[in-house]
Formats: C-alpha cells, structure tokens, sequence
C-alpha cells in the first residue's frame, strides 16, 4: 500500500480531488471505476473486475456502482490526473485488491447477500486471473498484446523485448481464469448433460470474456485516442503551414522593405488576408488566388490589389453579401478603377469603399478626401472616368455618378441593379 | 471622476504590450493614463482601484476578452465609460461587445488625433461609431420584413439608416451633419440610439445573424 501512495503523489493533481471523482477520460459507464483507479494509483481495470465480483455477491456491486456515480462529482475538465508513466499496477496491488474484495465478499456471505458459492468464488478466481493479465504495466497495452498475440500465433519472438514479468503474468492469469472456469463447471455439475454443454459453453464464453474484454477495451480507447491526436495535429500543421505561407514572409517582407508606405502597405494586406481567413465572412475561406465566389470576397480582392500596387490603405465596409455574376464582375471592375484613381490622384492617405448588398441593387461608393477637382472641368490624364467607369456601368445596365469639388475630395456612386426588369 | 485639471483618466486593457505603450505613449499628452492591464483579472482589479473615466478594452483576449471586462466592471463601477478597440474582428464579436455596454468601437489604425477625440466623445456620453462598426450594424439590422411584434428597439428609423450609411462610407459625424443638413448634435443623437437599440434589442435578427455569420 505504501508503494501506492508514493505512486500516486508524484502527479501534480488537485488537492481537493475527493476519492469518488467520476473521471472524464477513462469511463466505461460514469468513470466511477476509472476515478477511483487514479485516485488509488491502480489500474482501472482492477477496479472494474472487483466491482464485477461484488456485484455477484447478491448485486452489491452494482449498488456500490451507482452509489458512486450518484455522489461522486466528475472530474473538472482538463485537470483529469494522468497516472504517471512510471505508476505501474504490480501484482502487489492486484493482490491487495483482492484481499479487500475477498473480505468483502465474506462479509457479504455472513450477512446472506449471496448468490451461492457454486458462482462467486469460481468469478473472484478468474476475475483475479484476468486482472493480473491486463492491469497497466510500464509497456502500453497495445504492445504487451501484440506479444501476447505472437505467443498465442506461436511466432519467433524475440526473448529480450518479451519481458518476463508479461510473459509470467499471461500465465499465471491464464491459468487462475481457466481454475475458475473448471471450478464453476465442477461445482454446477448437475445431472442433465443438456445443461452441463450449455454452463461449458457460457463458462468458456465468459472466460474468453474475462481475459480479451479489457483488452479491446483499451485498443478502441487507445485508437479512438490516436485519432483524436491526428486531427488534432493535422488541424495544427494546417495552420502553420498558412501563417508561414503568409504571415511570416509579410514579416520578411517589411523587414526588408526601405519605405514606411511599403511596410503600412505590406501590413494591410496582409491583416485583411488573415483576416478573411480566420473569420470569412459566412465561413468562407477567401482563395488567395483566383477569382472569388462572392461579392464581398471579390471586393477584398480588389481592395488588396489597389493597396498593393499604390500604397494607399483602402477602408473596405461591405453590408450583405450575394453570388458574384458578370455584371457584379463589371461593377467591382469599375469600383476598382475609381479606387485606384483614388489613391492615385487625390493624395488622400485613405480610401474608403462601401458596398450594400441590397435585394435589388448594389451599391458603391468610393470616397476620398483627397484634392478634387471640377467634375465639368476634368483633367485630361483623368479621362479614364468616362470609359472605364460611367461607361462600362451603363454598358451593363448600372448607373455612376461622380461627385467631386476642388479641395473637398471626391465621391464616386456606383449602382447595379441585381436582376434585369424584364 | 475627473480630476481638477480636466484631463481624463483613462485606463488601458489589451494583451500586446507593444500596443499598450505605443497608446500610451500617443494619449499621455492629453489624457492620464491611470493604469493599464493585459488580461481579464487585473483589469477587472486595476479599474476598480484606479476608477478611471474611460477604459479602452481590446475585444480579443485571453479570459474572455473586452467583453468579460465590461459585464464584470459595470456592476460595481456604473460610470466608467468603454471604448472597444480592436485590430481585425469577427462581426459577431465586436457585436457582443456593445451589447456588453461599450460605447463604440473603433480599429486599431485610427489615428492619435481621432482616438483622442473618440474618447473624449465616449466620456461624454455618446457612441463612437467607425465606418466598419456602422457597417456590422447595418448589415445587423438590414433583413427589412420585421416581426409582428416588432418594437421599435428592432428597427432602425430611415433617418437612422441614413447616418449609419454616411459613417460607413467614411464621413465623419461634422460630414455627415453638413450633408444632411442638420447639426452635429442631430447626428450624435441618432447615433445614440442606434447603440440604445443594438444594446437593448430583443431583435431575434441580431441573434440569427451572428448565427449565420459563425455557421453558414
């Protein structure tokens, strides 16, 4: 008992952990077996047999169990003690364990709950052998079975990894299941052969049970584990691989660039390409090449490219959302030239694009408080207003309008009706 | 609160160092900077002891973020006035965040000189709305067939609508009043209620639309 304690004292767990704390991880009902293995730096799996024995003892167990469930809390989330890797379930504690159910089951005899010798004794017995078995070593169970499998399938094994103490306890378990096996069947034997084939076949199946139950029971856990592992870093690896394909070379970049503009420029892009792929907008995750489903993805895009190629921060606010279409597409074109014009003429340090995504228009308007200029007087290097904006929303059916006074900034309005009046 | 000087205390919360000095920095000339905190608990601690006129809470943080700050603080300190601040977020974020009681919301790459006046403006009473805030709010508020039982804490009033859609292309309130032809007072004053309404509304769109913008 001593080696228990110090077992168990080494794990940083929470004082306050009271000795019926239902654990989370290691349940096969409520945890109830699971808690009370950790709290006693014993294998669950002992545990659960000496609740199995008890409950033949009249049902005791079962009782026992539920009494457990009801009033033992479930451990806190995340603080779920781990038996340390070295906390290994030696015989020593099997057999304490056992002494303990032992003393309980003839208490329980004395007191007539009991369901008759013939039964209890022969299910302690190859209880016993099956806890001996499969109790936790220091070598995961995976690994201990492959072995056992190999001895069984009779395969060359290599004598140095099977360890002793394994190979010693399969046999021991072994023949304690098989002892209790043969002494339920010479106990019951009763006179009709009919019965004494079906106690055989129940017996061997029970038997069978006993020694491969734990067992698949830990490989499902460990699997199940396993692939919670994977996801887990898949998910992570995916993440790295993005902020190294994008953060980290943003990172690079304004190191080495000479110019404030440049590093701001370098910065934006950057915070709304990570911005789009953590919260996309309706769960979207924005394709950094290629040409975007949605109107608001499309407008990210553009808004990108003018601030990557003119160095002006361009304010995107974007109210609804629709599929893109082609006439949507000539309409983010032209939105995108009078940004441009924007931050290339007014010498304005922002731009601000507002989209509204309305049921039967969408709207535009690109601002800025730049210089100005006489909207009946434009300059000549401007002419690009008539062509690439007035002229290719109304070639597709919008309408644009452009508001503009010396040295008060300009306002360009762009509307595209979402479907055609047929 | 404010001291005989009539310079604000304000109190800083955010979990980047480098920002918290860096605002420091920008705001000690005309304000106090009474404290500052990079997470929850001593937020919660710093801005009780200190009682500070405005506190600038991030939205993201660890703990539970600008939000778990306001619902803990206004309780015991009803006065204090929050300002959200915040880099790059999640509408339904920054929405959570006014609905906890923060007086406007603003990102990170405003300018000293707007984010001074941005507090002086929350000190006073009013909401600050950046174009990117009035722009959740509409897009918050856009779906028009409104529930029967609509109250008109679930609408927006077209005058509403109108300033909100000036903010968000980019004009601020002065601009937006000389548009509109109204005084400035006007604009504050809708655009108080609009955060009145976005704060106290029931409106099932409010909770259907950050639904959709986490799951669709």
């Amino acid at each position: 008992m001593r080696r228990t304690l110090q077992a168990s004292t080494p794990t940083p767990r929470p004082r306050r952990l009271a000795v019926l704390t239902r654990s989370r991880t290691d349940r096969v009902l409520a945890g109830v077996a699971g808690g009370i293995g950790e709290r006693l730096g014993v294998d669950p799996v002992v545990v659960r047999l000496a609740f199995v024995v008890l409950a033949f003892a009249g049902g005791f167990g079962v009782l026992l169990y539920l009494f457990g469930w009801l009033i033992g809390p479930e451990a806190p989330e995340g603080t779920e003690p781990r038996p340390a890797p070295g906390t290994e379930t030696g015989v020593r504690q099997i057999v304490s364990v056992a002494l303990v159910v032992a003393g309980g089951l003839l208490l329980l005899r004395t007191g007539g709950l009991w369901f008759g010798d013939a039964v209890v004794w022969p299910v302690a017995l190859a209880a016993f052998g099956s806890a001996i078995i499969w109790t936790r070593t220091d070598e995961s169970g995976r690994a201990r079975w492959l072995r056992f499998a190999s001895t069984l399938s009779g395969r060359p094994l290599d004598a140095a990894a099977l360890g002793r103490p394994t190979r010693g306890r399969i046999a021991a378990g072994a023949v304690l299941v098989l002892a209790g096996m043969a002494t339920f069947l010479v106990a019951n034997n009763s006179q009709s052969a009919l019965r004494t084939l079906f106690f055989a076949v129940l017996v061997s199946v029970t038997g069978l049970g006993l020694i491969l139950a734990p067992w698949m029971w830990q490989l499902g856990r460990q699997l199940a584990e396993e692939r919670r592992e994977r996801i887990r870093s898949e998910e992570r690896s995916e993440v790295a691989a993005h902020l190294h394909d994008s953060v980290l070379q943003t990172l690079a970049l304004i190191q080495r660039s000479t110019s404030p503009e440049e590093m701001t420029s370098l910065a934006r892009v950057q915070e709304r390409e990570l911005r789009a792929w953590l919260y996309g907008r309706n769960g979207r995750r924005a394709p950094a090449e290629g040409s975007a489903r949605t109107l608001g993805a499309a407008f990210d895009q553009m808004a990108g490219r003018v601030e990557g190629i003119h160095h002006v921060p361009v304010d995107l606010v974007t109210v609804g959302d629709c599929p893109m279409d082609d006439r949507l597409t000539a309409l983010i074109d032209a939105a995108g030239e009078a940004a441009s014009n924007a931050a290339r003429h007014s010498g304005a340090g922002l731009v601000s694009v507002y989209v509204e995504a309305a049921p039967e228009a969408v709207s535009v308007y690109v601002r800025d408080e730049g210089v100005g200029f006489e909207t009946g007087n434009l300059p000549p290097d401007r002419g690009g207003i008539a062509q690439s904006i007035v002229g290719r929303m109304e070639r597709n059916g919008g309408l644009a309008t452009v508001t503009s006074k010396p040295a008060e900034g300009t306002e360009v309005h762009l509307r595209m009706p979402r479907r055609l009046s047929s | 609160m404010t001291e005989a000087g009539g310079r604000l205390r304000v109190f800083l919360v955010d979990d980047h160092r480098l920002f918290l000095s860096g605002v420091r920095a920008e705001l000690g000339e005309r304000f106090d900077v009474v404290g500052e905190a990079t997470d929850v608990e001593s937020a919660v601690a710093g801005i009780r002891s200190t009682r500070p006129d405005v506190v600038l809470v991030d939205v993201h943080m660890p703990g539970g973020g600008g939000q778990a700050v306001i619902e803990r603080v206004s309780p015991v300190l009803p006065e204090a006035r929050f300002l959200a601040l915040s880099v790059s977020d999640a509408a339904e974020d920054v929405i959570a965040v006014i609905r906890a009681g923060a007086r406007g919301y603003v990102t990170k790459t405003i300018s000293p000189a707007d984010l001074a006046a941005a507090i002086v403006r929350v000190q006073g009473g009013d909401a600050v709305f950046s174009p990117r805030l009035a722009g959740f709010v509409l897009d918050a508020f856009a779906r028009d067939p409104a529930p029967v039982d609509d109250s008109e804490l679930d609408q927006l009033t077209p005058r509403e609508r109108e300033v909100l859609r000036y903010i968000a292309r980019g004009y601020a309130y002065k601009q937006v009043a000389t548009r509109l032809h109204i005084s400035i007072k006007t604009v504050e004053t809708h655009v108080s209620a609009v955060l009145h309404k976005l704060q106290l509304s029931s409106r099932y769109e409010l909770t259907r639309w950050a639904t959709d913008r986490r799951l669709v």
